[in-house]
């Protein structure tokens, strides 16, 4: 008699034959715990925004590099890295001009329009940038998420205790000698690095799903701040796998599976949260 | 011996002179009460302290030096613009955060500074906000967890800027009096800047007023007089006293209250119009 979990054991096995498919569970997975560990931070300093801008600014940087010949995600990551730097330096004064940011951003995603209009696999290539295609990495590429990942996270580890301090405390954090401009504009770069990682599994459109989604339901569950980058990473992680596997048997686009779990894990974790959360709101109202 | 001096010093933002010209100097232990109207130069004056913004003219010397930014003989605890009730961390991880928070690399809280961490919230009665998130404790609670960090790194300084906002009255009291025991204790001077005067009254050694500019240190007796405040406040003040209460008055009105309580007042008054009407 067959039991549940050699069923499982032998669907996973069977998937896991394909070539394609263990590269898309190793690249979702390097660029999941990327986009988890780099979403916490980007959740906790409220800046969810900036990676959705770099994300669009990066789609220009993308097409254009595939115009001249190089491989998109280096053109992503030059863009990305170079408007997470911009963005950084302009430090506050970007908060209060959010209609230029957004002008800014759709003359990118204007940009990465006319790119993709001199090139000549329009659609194809406008698909898998804007929505990600992971069935399609190969090897080389899963180096390259591995390379990336490194030096995204080995970067954050550097910064991550006056990042931490300058996130919670930024006034104390400053007389305390932290460098505050320099540690955003740090970070912004990183946050770059993980939009560059994250739209190679879900595309531009969506790192959200990656970035955004598992650190918000993570910090919606648990307090402590390791706890809470862990679970974020195994969020992101196990959307990650879940969707692909999802999108294995249903025929359905990963990216939109990964999406709909990403939604799906913040809203639980929302739903779970707000019965405790109601009285105290009452209670501390001005 | 001085701890903080300030010898003909100008401070400015932005090309805006908050100070002009000032000098005084606190001396180490005393507890000094920092008050005047909005935008006298309270916190502009902490900032200076801290080496955060150098005077332009004259100088300020803190422990017989120039300021130095990141001084960890200083506790201090700023007038948060930050917008804490967002944030879902627990207690204790907000503050480990400060605790050499200016260094590389990941954080990592020993065992000492988890013990020491744990022994501060207990003297300001906080004990139980370790483990609960910044999002669900009341301004008050977030106002103690503040209060604790400053007295962390075992400061020789205390600038406490504005540490009654959002708590409750009796609180108030609760929070002047600790950190006067606190500071007496270790021989901690203490500047405790503040929208009203009677409550410190009894905690203080002097009051440090400031505004149009300019300052007055002194003791209560010597600086809330209606000639000091009218200098100060660039206009005809009246100081009464009365059951050992001070009332600062400007044409019969209150003036620390008015900054508090203008939106109140408004109210009331349009009440009074619907009523006539």
């Amino acid at each position: 008699m067959m039991t549940v979990t050699t069923t499982i054991t032998m669907t996973i096995t069977i998937m896991l034959e394909y070539d394609f498919m263990r590269n898309a569970f190793a690249a979702a997975g390097v660029a999941a715990v990327v986009s988890g560990l780099v979403g916490y931070f980007l959740v906790l300093r409220g800046q969810t925004f900036a990676g959705h801008a770099l994300g669009h600014i990066g789609f220009a940087g993308a097409t254009g590099a595939v115009l001249i010949g190089v491989a998109s995600v280096w053109g992503l990551v030059a863009f990305t890295v170079a408007a997470g730097i911009a963005m950084g330096l302009m430090g506050d004064r970007i908060s209060g001009r959010d209609v230029a940011i957004g002008v800014v951003l759709a003359l990118a995603l204007g940009f990465g329009l006319l790119f993709l209009h001199y090139y000549t696999a329009f659609a194809a290539q406008a698909t898998a940038l804007l929505f990600g295609n992971v069935l399609a990495v190969d090897g080389a590429m899963i180096a390259t998420l591995i390379g990336l990942g490194i030096v995204t996270l080995t970067a954050l580890a550097a910064i991550m205790r006056p990042l931490i301090f300058s996130s919670l405390q930024p006034e104390l954090a400053e007389a305390k000698g932290v460098p505050l401009r320099f540690i955003s504009t740090a970070f912004l770069a990183i946050v770059a690095l993980a939009v560059s990682e994250s739209a190679q599994v879900v595309g531009i459109l969506l790192v959200f799903s990656l970035m955004v989604g598992p650190p918000a339901a993570a910090q919606l569950l648990v307090t402590g701040l390791w706890s809470g980058m862990a679970l974020s990473a195994g969020l992101a992680l196990a959307e990650a796998w879940l969707g692909i596997a999802t999108a294995y048997y249903t025929d359905w686009p990963v990216s939109f599976c990964i999406a709909v779990l990403s939604a799906l894990g913040y809203f639980v974790a929302r739903g779970r949260w707000l019965p405790g959360r109601a009285p105290t709101i009452a209670a501390s109202g001005r | 011996m001085n701890i903080i001096e300030l010898d003909h010093a100008t401070l400015a933002i932005g090309g805006r002179r908050i100070l002009v010209d000032t000098s005084f100097a606190i001396k180490q232990g005393e507890f000094i009460g920092v008050l005047g109207p909005n935008g006298a130069g309270k916190t502009t004056l902490m900032r200076a302290i801290l080496g955060l913004l150098p005077p332009t003219v004259g100088d300020v010397r803190v422990f017989g030096h120039a300021p130095q930014r990141g001084n960890p003989a200083i506790g201090y605890l700023p007038q948060t613009r930050t917008l804490l009730p967002d944030l879902r961390v627990r207690g204790l991880d907000f503050i480990a955060s400060s605790v050499h928070g200016e260094r590389w690399g990941v954080p990592s809280l020993g065992h000492a500074a988890r013990i020491k961490i744990n022994a501060t919230l207990a003297e300001v009665g906080a004990r139980e906000l370790a483990e609960r998130s910044l999002s669900e404790m009341s301004g008050g609670e977030r106002q103690r967890l503040l209060l604790a960090q400053a007295l962390l790194g075992e400061p020789r300084l205390l600038l406490l800027d504005e540490p009654l906002i959002s708590l409750d009255y009796r609180y108030q009291e609760t929070v002047i009096e600790l950190v006067r025991r606190f500071a007496r204790d270790r021989n901690i001077t203490v500047l405790f800047s503040a929208h009203e005067l009677n409550q410190l009254i009894g905690a203080i050694d002097r009051v440090l007023y400031l505004g149009n500019g300019h300052a007055a240190l002194g003791t209560v007796a010597e600086v809330v007089t209606a000639p000091v405040l009218s200098r100060l406040y660039g206009g005809d003040i009246d100081v009464v006293r009365a059951d050992g209460h001070i009332f600062v008055l400007s044409r019969g009105r209150e003036v620390d209250r008015a900054d508090h309580q203008h939106d109140d007042s408004h109210h009331h008054h349009n009440h009074d119009h619907h009523h006539h009407a």
